[in-house]
């Protein structure tokens, strides 16, 4: 497996139990898969969303206004879902569709 | 993907890929050019002149706290020579404005400016949640906005600030560009793009972040580890603009310039003479003073609505006339304060057709 550390801010938090860090272990890589951040996200709807998927998904990416960090670094420098966790990564997810 | 150097200074690690120029940048380069942007803003449209008292409108949320965090940066850093306040708005909204104003409260200790609070409660007598469960969800926000619009100007005018500073970003003001087209609200439309406002009768209301993307605001906030709070406005999900900000989302995901193209074609709107004419002169209000297109200011037609039970029907002009067809308001019905603007807005407007009305 691989071990994980993911938070969400910007008012995330309220739809995985209002929760906003998360330490989780994924499966390793299948045959056929990458462990990548299009299957994170996925799973993460599937073992830890509480509600409302359409805030967090849409169209087999994150609805678009959240920002996802990898590491501290911008996911659009590092491939976006593309890129393929490593045990120990640090995974944020911030959303911007609020009130400033 | 290999990790990347700054495109900037090509010594520390990329942390973002900024969507105004699709530059990859590391952290510290990220916070001078967010920064610097700004300040370039500010000094191109010549918005503040030395010993300025400006308020700072502070919600608690994402681009208030930025913009006071930044405006304080810049103050010092460029020697502005400004007097900077927090001003603070309660709608009374249970669950959402009491939050973020505990946020602001602890603003203004990180900052160390000083912070007023304004109430629609002390104001108008009604709060956001005795609106919302009279007339429901549906025009909820035409209201809030008055009222806020008025309250900040009332708040500013107590303070005697020359100026007020919003948060609003790019975002907001590509969303407002849709939003008014798809209305058709042509007089907006050419309006909705300046930095700065300022009417005869009004305090200058400006916005510094018209150019700083809302990712960037928020990759920012995050960095810079500043206390915000984020959730949506309880009575908000309806509201017409989410239309306009889902589109402009997916155009951004396709075209990450689009917001600022989209501003920069707004700014190219210009009403046209013809449409000129038809809009109302500024008058002023004559039951609260306030500014006005109409005998009566937005803010006191509605609270009249409300007073009579028949908020819903003072919103568009049709329906006020039909209001004024049930015959004349009765005295004693719950009334806005008299207005009166600071006294440096004051000195530099001489209005001799004015009488304010008789102290009641």
């Amino acid at each position: 497996t691989i071990s994980l550390k993911v938070e969400f801010g910007g008012g995330l938090e309220l739809l995985f139990s209002n929760q906003r860090s998360h330490r989780s272990s994924t499966p390793d890589a299948e045959i056929f898969k990458a462990v990548d951040l299009t299957y994170l996200i996925f799973w993460l709807r599937d073992n830890l969303l509480k509600e409302r998927v359409e805030l967090f998904i849409e169209n087999a990416t994150v609805r678009p206004g959240i920002l996802v960090l990898v590491n501290d670094a911008d996911w659009e420098l590092e491939g976006e879902g593309d890129y393929e966790l490593k045990d120990g990564d640090e995974i944020v997810f911030i959303s911007t569709l609020h009130g400033g | 993907m290999p990790p990347r150097t700054c495109a900037l200074c090509d010594d520390a690690r990329a942390i973002l890929k900024r969507p105004k120029t699709g530059q990859q940048i590391c952290k510290e380069c990220f916070f001078y050019v967010f920064e610097t942007e700004v300040h370039n803003t500010i000094t191109e449209a010549h918005l503040f002149k030395r010993g300025d008292r400006v308020a700072i409108g502070a919600s608690g949320g994402k681009d208030s706290t930025v913009l006071a965090h930044v405006m304080k940066t810049l103050n010092e850093r460029y020697g502005y020579g400004l007097e900077l306040f927090l001003l603070s708005i309660d709608e009374g909204i249970t669950g959402y404005r009491d939050d973020s104003l505990e946020t602001v409260k602890r603003n203004q200790q990180q900052y160390e400016m000083p912070l007023k609070i304004l109430s629609y409660d002390e104001l108008y007598g009604w709060t956001m949640d005795a609106i919302v469960s009279q007339i429901g969800k549906k025009n909820n926000c035409t209201f809030c906005g008055v009222f806020r619009r008025q309250a900040l100007d009332r708040g500013a005018a107590i303070l005697n600030v020359d100026h007020i500073l919003t948060g609003h970003n790019a975002d907001d003001i590509a969303e407002t560009v849709l939003m008014n087209i798809m209305r058709g609200d042509i007089a907006r439309l050419g309006r909705c793009t300046s930095i700065c406002t300022q009417g005869e009768d009004t305090i200058k209301r400006s916005k510094p972040f018209k150019y700083a993307y809302e990712k960037e605001i928020v990759m920012y906030a995050y960095f810079k580890k500043l206390d915000y709070f984020s959730t949506e406005c309880i009575y908000s999900p309806d509201a017409y603009r989410g239309h306009a900000r889902v589109f402009l989302k997916d155009l951004e995901a396709a075209r990450p310039s689009a917001i600022i193209d989209i501003i920069h074609s707004g700014e190219a709107f210009e009403a046209t003479g013809s449409v000129k004419a038809t809009q109302k002169s500024q008058q002023t209000c004559k039951r609260c003073g306030y500014m006005s297109s109409n005998e009566l200011c937005k803010a006191c037609t509605l609270l009249e609505g409300l007073e009579r039970g028949m908020a819903a029907a003072a919103v568009t002009d049709r329906a006020r006339a039909k209001l004024d067809a049930e015959g004349p308001a009765p005295a004693h019905l719950r009334q806005i304060p008299l207005f009166r603007l600071p006294e440096t807005v004051q000195s530099n407007h001489v209005d001799p057709s004015v009488s304010l009305p008789a102290q009641r």
